[in-house]
């Protein structure tokens, strides 16, 4: 993905809106913090800037029936296809998303998801029947007795996907060992590092000299499965979540819902959403609906929201009943099919995440936490910059004490330590000013 | 029969209720034969009937009479079932809670407990049930030692009945609160045993009779229950815990049989319910789902009728034996050799911190 001009800064030509259900590398003016919503393509432009000698000549080849791509797998239609169109005069640049489209599509895709929560939750179920792979073939379950000296580990799963000419390369983060011991103080300390750590790598990586190749390893999204058997939060759900709330998307999930009859599952969705609400934890929020959306997507949007969290079922077994197979659980009184509706939210969390909010679960992180980090990290080295100045003020302050008569040294030392920070204001700024130029050098 | 049994002599245990099919000893003429009717028992020696089987019937007229304590405690985090499966056994409103989904469930942040007591009939035969709850158990983020609150509790009630018993003036009917049967409510990852668990079970299983269960069992299918209840049964074989029935006091190949039947189908899967469904035109206990009812006495669906039967219907008398003539023997010797007298000592000394036989 490519790091395009941050707020503050509207590049003209740059507005432009984002594809249904595809994710791109297009960027928005939008001041960070705020996500922005997928519309689909029906929209027209707001030409800014008329870019004329670079799409005229590309113009031709942008057609959808260009002879390079085929025919795109979502019916991308030609904004200038309609009759009417035929004899207006146009510059051409509304298959602009054409072109972003295929340029990202060729790069491919990537996306991290963290999985975490107590084990026995059916983690690794769920991200295999989410994403139909076999993440977790070769997996040896440790027995009770080696467990007692385990602690939190961070695995990774690296697995490309590739369906309909779109490459995915997805990384499974998943936490092993999390709150399965006796004593779980700060067990997420080290889900905490992890993430900072790939922060801090974005970081290093982005004000390096050569920025073309970044890999992006953040993880956009975290699962946390919530045990059924519960009534509603347990303290340790809380604690994580408070901790990671400002770091990364935290999705809940209701694990194992097929344990609870349907009464059950809305009296417990109710409980913690209550409780979410009453312990202040920001857990990732789905953009608004515009209001000028379809009444269906709309009301979607509305469910989506009301079943927080997802009361899932996973299950990798296909049953076959009435002449169909299907992914099911087989009980002795009946048959949970993972993939229906009224069983299981598993439809509603992966549509969620794979077919509509992915690309705005990258974003957020992108924008807000990632940003928030990259705040913190500036401040504190400015911080630890100031202070050493002044240490280092002091200790010749007190230097010189020895030499000079006493009423002098304090002035001594007020007048220059402003004049320090007047100098570490004017780098500062100086360093963003360079950035910016650099951006805007290499840019579009 | 009344519980307090003399120590000199320790018979077999005379249970009205033992399943019929067990072969009576053969003609042992010193022991009561075990079928309930009186009067066919014979001696190869006697040369006629003298009537030795009736004090069945006494006994049984007698404990009508007086009825019996039984005492039973669950533990468990949390949510897994504990109040609804004490609810369904005994077929009452018999735990701290009623069993309505909307209670304060706030977790306490230590372990506390509370005990509800119930007299329930059935039978002519009454029956004062007291369940004791451990709310707060495994609950919280730092679970060190959460085992302790119950353990002293257990001691407690072996030292209450110790001082009762060393008295000079007893009472005819010393109160039992001593813990006859700790159920411990095991959660259904299907994976293997949580380290908690291992370590509450290490700590009390020579304290107290353990009876594990999964609970919730309605979250695994078929396959996966056998599969972790072999998980789990191995892996107490390995850290030696001994769960009720306890290998080492099967008295003879009768009970040895029987009870191995029962070792290798714990820990019971069961579901508990106090809601009743119609199924096939009957009405049954269940949890009724989207897909299918899941019924409770169904031990197609869930073991609950193999527990009941085992803990009331067979081995009851069993538990509350080996509760008095073992766990609280032991804890009597260790506390007489400790003190080398019999002086009452304060209950709230250093004897109560100890949980680890």
């Amino acid at each position: 993905m490519r790091d395009l001009p941050r707020a503050g800064h509207t590049f003209p030509g740059s507005e432009m809106p984002m594809m249904d259900r595809e994710p791109d590398g297009s960027t928005h003016t939008h001041t960070p913090g705020t996500a922005t919503f997928t519309r689909p393509l029906s929209r027209s432009l707001e030409p800014e800037l008329v870019r004329r000698g670079q799409l005229s000549s590309m113009g031709s080849l942008d057609s959808p029936m260009s002879p390079s791509r085929p025919k795109s797998p979502w019916g991308r239609f030609d904004p200038y296809d309609s009759a009417e169109d035929q004899d207006k005069e146009y510059v051409g640049f509304a298959t602009l998303p054409n072109q972003v489209h295929r340029k990202s599509v060729k790069k491919g895709f990537a996306f991290t998801l963290m999985v975490a929560g107590e084990s026995g939750l059916g983690k690794s179920t769920l991200v295999n029947s989410l994403f139909l792979t076999d993440l977790y073939k070769d997996r040896k379950m440790l027995n009770a007795e080696e467990r007692i000296s385990q602690t939190v580990e961070i695995t990774k799963h690296t697995v490309s996907i590739e369906e309909k000419g779109v490459k995915l390369r997805l990384t499974i983060v998943d936490t092993p060992g999390f709150g399965d011991a006796v004593n779980n103080t700060e067990c997420w300390r080290t889900v905490e590092d992890y993430i900072d750590q790939q922060f801090e790598q974005y970081f290093r990586d982005e004000s390096g000299l050569n920025r073309k190749n970044i890999q992006d390893n953040r993880v956009h999204c975290c699962l946390y499965f919530i045990s059924p058997f519960g009534h509603g939060l347990r303290p340790m759900d809380v604690e994580f979540m408070k901790t990671l709330h400002d770091k990364v998307n935290i999705v809940p999930v209701l694990a194992k819902a097929d344990s609870l009859t349907p009464e059950e599952v809305r009296k417990i969705k109710m409980k913690i959403c209550e409780e979410i609400e009453r312990f202040d934890i920001n857990i990732y929020q789905f953009p608004e609906c515009d209001s000028d959306e379809d009444e269906e997507i709309k009301l979607q949007h509305q469910e989506l929201k009301g079943s927080i969290p997802f009361a899932v079922i996973g299950s990798n077994v296909q049953v076959e009943s009435q002449g169909r197979r299907f992914r099911a659980r087989q009980y002795p009184w009946g048959v949970v099919e993972v993939e229906n509706p009224e069983h299981s939210d598993f439809l509603k969390l992966r549509n969620m995440l794979v077919r509509t909010h992915m690309q705005d679960l990258k974003d957020v992180t992108r924008e807000t936490h990632y940003e928030n980090y990259r705040a913190q990290c500036i401040q504190n080295m400015t911080h630890m910059v100031v202070r050493e100045r002044k240490r280092s003020l002091c200790n010749r302050g007190r230097d010189s004490a020895s030499d000079l008569p006493v009423p002098l040294v304090p002035v001594d030392s007020d007048t220059e330590r402003l004049i320090w920070e007047k100098d570490e204001e004017l780098r500062r700024m100086q360093e963003v000013l360079e950035r910016i130029q650099e951006q805007m050098r290499h840019g579009h | 029969m009344s519980e307090i049994v003399p120590p000199e002599v320790r018979p077999k245990p005379v249970v009205p209720a033992k399943p019929s099919h067990v072969a009576p000893p053969s003609g042992a003429p010193f022991l009561p034969s075990p079928q309930g009717t009186g009067g066919e028992g014979r001696g190869s020696a006697l040369l006629g009937y003298i009537g030795i089987d009736t004090i069945i019937e006494q006994m049984r007229k007698k404990t009508m009479k007086t009825g019996f304590d039984f005492n039973i405690m669950v533990v468990g985090q949390s949510g897994l079932g504990k109040s609804t499966l004490v609810n369904t056994l005994f077929k009452s409103q018999v735990s701290r809670r009623s069993a309505s989904w909307s209670r304060d469930d706030k977790i306490p942040k230590t372990v506390e407990i509370k005990s509800v007591s119930h007299v329930i009939e059935e039978g002519g035969v009454k029956m004062k049930l007291t369940v004791v709850d451990t709310p707060g158990f495994g609950d919280q983020i730092n679970n060190d030692n959460c085992w302790a609150p119950i353990s002293k509790y257990i001691n407690e009630q072996y030292e209450k009945f110790l001082k009762e018993e060393v008295n000079i003036a007893r009472k005819k009917r010393i109160p039992d609160t001593r813990v006859h049967c700790c159920l411990y409510f095991i959660s259904p990852t299907g994976h293997s045993l949580r380290q908690l668990d291992i370590e509450f079970m290490k700590n009390l299983s020579r304290v107290v009779n353990i009876i594990p269960v999964i609970a919730k069992s309605d979250t695994l299918t078929l396959e996966e229950k056998i599969e972790f209840k072999q998980k789990v049964r191995k892996e107490l074989e390995v850290c030696g815990i001994e769960c009720y029935p306890q290998k080492e006091f099967d008295e003879d190949t009768e009970d040895k049989s029987d009870n191995d039947k029962i070792r290798e189908t714990m820990p019971f899967a069961v579901v508990g319910s106090d809601k009743e469904y119609q199924v096939n035109g009957k009405r049954v206990l269940g949890r009724k789902t989207a897909w299918g009812v899941v019924e409770v006495e169904n031990p197609n669906h869930c073991e609950f009728s193999l527990l009941r039967d085992f803990m009331i219907r067979s081995h009851l008398q069993d538990l509350k034996e080996v509760t008095h003539n073992i766990q609280y023997e032991t804890y009597r010797a260790r506390r007489l050799n400790d003190n080398g007298g019999l002086h009452p000592i304060n209950s709230s000394g250093h004897d109560t911190q100890e949980s680890n036989l």
